[in-house]
């Protein structure tokens, strides 16, 4: 069918206000009750979704880290055995990992991202709704396998030849690696979706000189996750196949290597700490300008500062391996690389500070999260370029220097933004307010607790305490600093829950808080809070990288889109002109029936080869199902 | 917010092609993390070649035969798969139709070589590492030809219904022949891999 022939009425331009947005909802609807549910492929009903999983995996995670807490305390210890503990110290450190830390960081992008570009859905919201299944199975997987006794035990890298067939005995391990194939393939499909929504599905006009930092970052972020994971999923599924069918890549008996292992896993797993702190950086230059009242201060030394990152994160992997025995002339490398990426990182920081300098700021919660932020992660930072030196590294290696930098680096470094960022948008995810004063309180209580927490465990780790043991004896200088950490920990967990009861608390009785509370310059705070099915009723038309600052009363927008359809515009890449009035997918069953057979085969793939085999043909026939049109407006062409 | 028009679209077409298509954007997105897992899977061989003694791992290197054919066969094939997309663009769709046929025909004989290509390694993935890391290299590339033997079956299927006459579906033909062609493209590398490296 061609432009001309579709009758006028369906155009937005040919009816009133109130009818377009009737129209609208309408054609973008999600239906209500069980059906609707499950077939929605609106990003922000599965982004909302993405972001309460994700934060129930926080809360359990936690839980794991005050039993290890707990059982740390004192010396001699008998609250767990250590077979359960090595459960917990794994699951911990995989539940955050892969459950909570990219999930969530992806979650916020596909929220935002969408909404900050102007369009009405993101690229592929099928493979979305695809995307979010495969994550749950995922988590629902690894934390069955925890309650059946079979959780993994191997530590969150899973360094063969522990977790290999010769000492891996049972299921666990592969449970484990299981698990990564879930929420890799959910990461990977939200990576193709903001790539594509970000390069494509711009409001015209935003040339990549006037795209929001945030949706920058997730930007790189995604490429991280498209050029990395493919590593772990390698890795992971090469070490399933030692351990069920008998190859040789990890036995040096064969030709295999365990440090084959290590390079796999480090090539993902340095990525991956960018994978889960550029987002954070990016939430810190969406903040920062609003609660300082004026533009950020070096857009493009912070745009360039992200794909440094993202570049400089593949050279660094082999700073993981120190100890391992590599050429110097290797040790050399890896400790400039590591070094350099504290060039950029340092670029932003001085941004974020003038920013701040040059404004009027306006301390609320986010900022304060924001100035949390800025002290925990340079703390990070700096032991971060302690220990890229090798000599330093081989020292403190495997001790609770590490576990102190990383969590300074993790949780200072993208959990407070994160939490920062969630105080920031709490108002268009739900149109109401967290509260200010408790929001305060969480912020003290979580600076001070994790600090108290985490600071010692500097000392711990130069007194030479190993990471996950189970206990230590009475003769070794740990106690008092182990217990004064437990102690402090239980601050840090009261900070924790706050949040979570002004979370829960303030999306039923929170103050209301009207489309832009914080009265912020980007698009997202352009629509209603929380918005629409459709986003805009028209597609924004942006001619300034703070399109409303420069015109706070009204919104220059386009005309002429269906609105019989799932209509929204397709811009070029690099200047945003629009090049075709694109459909987008309407609800569907069959993304939830393909993650079902997914799961399926994948889980009975850890007990059968064939499942690969036989467990294909349903999938095949669901993305058929999938793919094949049905004949609504959205096929037309 | 009040909205102010300020720019019509409604003379835009209602699907674009090649860069102004989302869905050829994401198959390249696609194509670019298979190629990155097919550039580990081969630096995993190049891995584990430096450290073995002697390479191949106590087996002959691999008989020529099948690979080669397979490997003409793919080459041949991006001929009638670049008419395809050609015919796509021009919406000639009863050619689009015997195209996908042929290209049908053009991912099952692969498949069949494939089976042959296997025992041509003389060595099983359970010998030791240099058979597991060939065979996953295979395995890899050929789960490869089959989804997109799949996707072209389901595609020329589709060609025959009412909805072949739609440039969206068009267009997805031509996003099928991109792909076709980097499963050819990422064979080459694996193939100057297994089979080559071997005789260095």
């Amino acid at each position: 069918m061609t432009s001309e022939a579709i009758p006028l009425d369906v155009r937005d331009r040919a009816i009133d206000d109130d009818t377009l947005r009737a129209r609208l909802a309408k054609t973008w609807a999600t239906p209500r009750g069980l059906w609707g549910a499950l077939t929605t492929v609106d990003h922000k009903i599965i982004a909302r979704r993405y972001l309460v999983t994700a934060f129930i995996f926080l809360a359990l995670g936690g839980i794991l880290a005050v039993l290890m807490r707990l059982q740390l305390a004192r010396p001699e210890s008998r609250v767990l055995g250590p077979d359960f503990y090595n459960q917990i110290f794994t699951m911990h450190g995989s539940n955050m990992m892969f459950l909570f830390a990219v999930p969530v960081m992806e979650a916020m992008g596909v929220y935002l991202v969408p909404l900050m570009v102007g369009t009405r859905n993101i690229a592929f919201p099928r493979l979305n709704a695809f995307s979010y299944w495969m994550y749950l199975a995922g988590g629902i997987t690894l934390w069955l396998s925890f309650a059946l006794n079979m959780g993994p035990d191997v530590g969150w890298f899973a360094y063969v030849p522990l977790s290999g067939p010769e000492y891996g005995a049972g299921k666990r391990a592969d449970f484990w690696a299981q698990m990564i194939t879930f929420t890799e393939v959910a990461a990977l499909a939200v990576a193709v979706e903001i790539v594509v929504t970000v390069f494509k599905q711009r409001a015209p006009g935003m040339s990549l000189n006037r795209i929001p930092l945030f949706v920058w970052s997730m930007l790189v972020t995604s490429f991280l996750v498209i050029m990395a994971m493919p590593a772990i999923m390698i890795a992971s599924s090469t070490l399933i196949m030692d351990r069920l069918v008998g190859t040789h890549f990890y036995n040096p008996a064969e030709g295999g290597d365990v440090l084959l292992w290590q390079h796999l896993f480090w090539f993902f797993g340095h990525p991956e700490v960018y994978i889960i702190f550029l987002p954070a950086v990016g939430m810190v230059s969406s903040m920062v300008p609003t609660f300082a009242r004026r533009p950020i201060f070096g857009y493009l030394p912070l745009v360039l500062a992200l794909v440094a990152t993202g570049i400089l994160a593949f050279g660094l992997w082999v700073h993981h391996m120190f100890v391992t025995g590599l050429p110097r002339v290797g040790e050399s490398f890896f400790t400039a690389s590591s070094m350099s990426i504290a060039v950029p990182a340092g670029i932003q920081i001085f941004c974020w500070i003038a920013t701040l300098w040059d404004g009027k700021p306006v301390f609320k919660t986010p900022l304060l999260f924001v100035l949390a932020f800025l002290f925990t992660f340079i703390i990070g930072g700096m032991t971060g370029v302690m220990v890229a030196s090798v000599p330093f590294d081989t020292q403190v290696h495997d001790t609770y220097f590490v576990v102190a930098h990383f969590h300074y680096v993790l949780i200072g470094g993208a959990v407070f933004p994160l939490m920062g960022a969630v105080y920031y948008w709490f108002p268009k995810f739900t149109g109401r307010l967290m509260s200010e004063r408790l929001g305060r309180w969480v912020v003290g209580l979580v600076f001070v607790g994790f600090n108290l927490t985490f600071f010692p465990m500097h000392i711990l780790g130069f007194e030479g305490m190993p990471r996950r043991v189970y206990t230590y004896q009475h003769d070794v200088p740990w106690a008092a600093l182990n217990l004064f950490v437990s102690l402090s920990s239980i601050v840090l967990t009261a900070g924790f829950l706050l949040f979570f009861i002004d979370a829960i608390r303030s999306a039923r009785r929170g103050v209301a808080a009207g489309d832009n509370p914080w009265g912020a310059a980007t698009l997202e705070w352009a629509t209603a809070s929380p918005p629409p099915p459709y986003n805009f009723a028209h597609i924004p038309v942006v001619d300034d990288a703070n399109p409303l600052w420069s015109a706070p009363e009204t919104l220059t927008v386009a005309g002429g889109l269906r609105v019989d359809r799932r209509e929204l515009v397709v811009t070029s890449v690099a200047e945003a002109r629009p090049e075709a009035r694109e459909s987008s997918p309407a609800n569907s069953i069959w993304p939830l029936l393909t993650a079902l057979a997914t799961t399926v085969m994948l889980i009975w793939s850890i007990f059968s080869p064939w499942a690969v085999v036989w467990g294909s043909i349903p999938i095949a026939i669901a993305l058929t199902g999938w793919f094949w049109p049905k004949g609504t407006p959205e096929d037309e062409a | 917010m009040k909205h102010r028009i300020v720019l019509d679209l409604s003379e835009l077409p209602q699907h674009g092609w090649d860069s102004a298509s989302p869905t050829w954007w994401g198959t390249l997105a696609f194509e670019l993390i298979e190629g990155t897992g097919f550039a580990l899977a081969i630096a995993v061989y190049l891995y584990l070649y430096s450290l073995a003694p002697a390479w191949p791992l106590d087996a002959p290197p691999p008989d020529l035969g099948p690979g080669t054919w397979l490997t003409a066969v793919l080459l041949i094939s991006v001929i009638p798969n670049v008419l395809v997309s050609k015919w796509a663009r021009e919406e000639k769709v009863g050619r689009v139709r015997i195209g996908m046929i042929v290209m049908s025909v053009f991912g099952i004989a692969p498949l069949v070589l494939r089976a042959y290509e296997f025992p041509a390694m003389h060595i099983s993935w359970d010998t030791n590492a240099y058979g597991s890391v060939v065979w996953i290299l295979l395995g890899l590339h050929t789960t490869h030809i089959i989804t997109d033997l799949g996707d072209t079956l389901v595609l020329g299927a589709l060609m025959f219904t009412r909805h072949g006459h739609n440039r969206r579906r068009l267009g997805d033909v031509m996003d099928n022949a991109l792909y076709w062609n980097f499963v050819v493209v990422t064979w080459l590398a694996i193939y100057g891999c297994i089979y080559w490296i071997p005789r260095l």
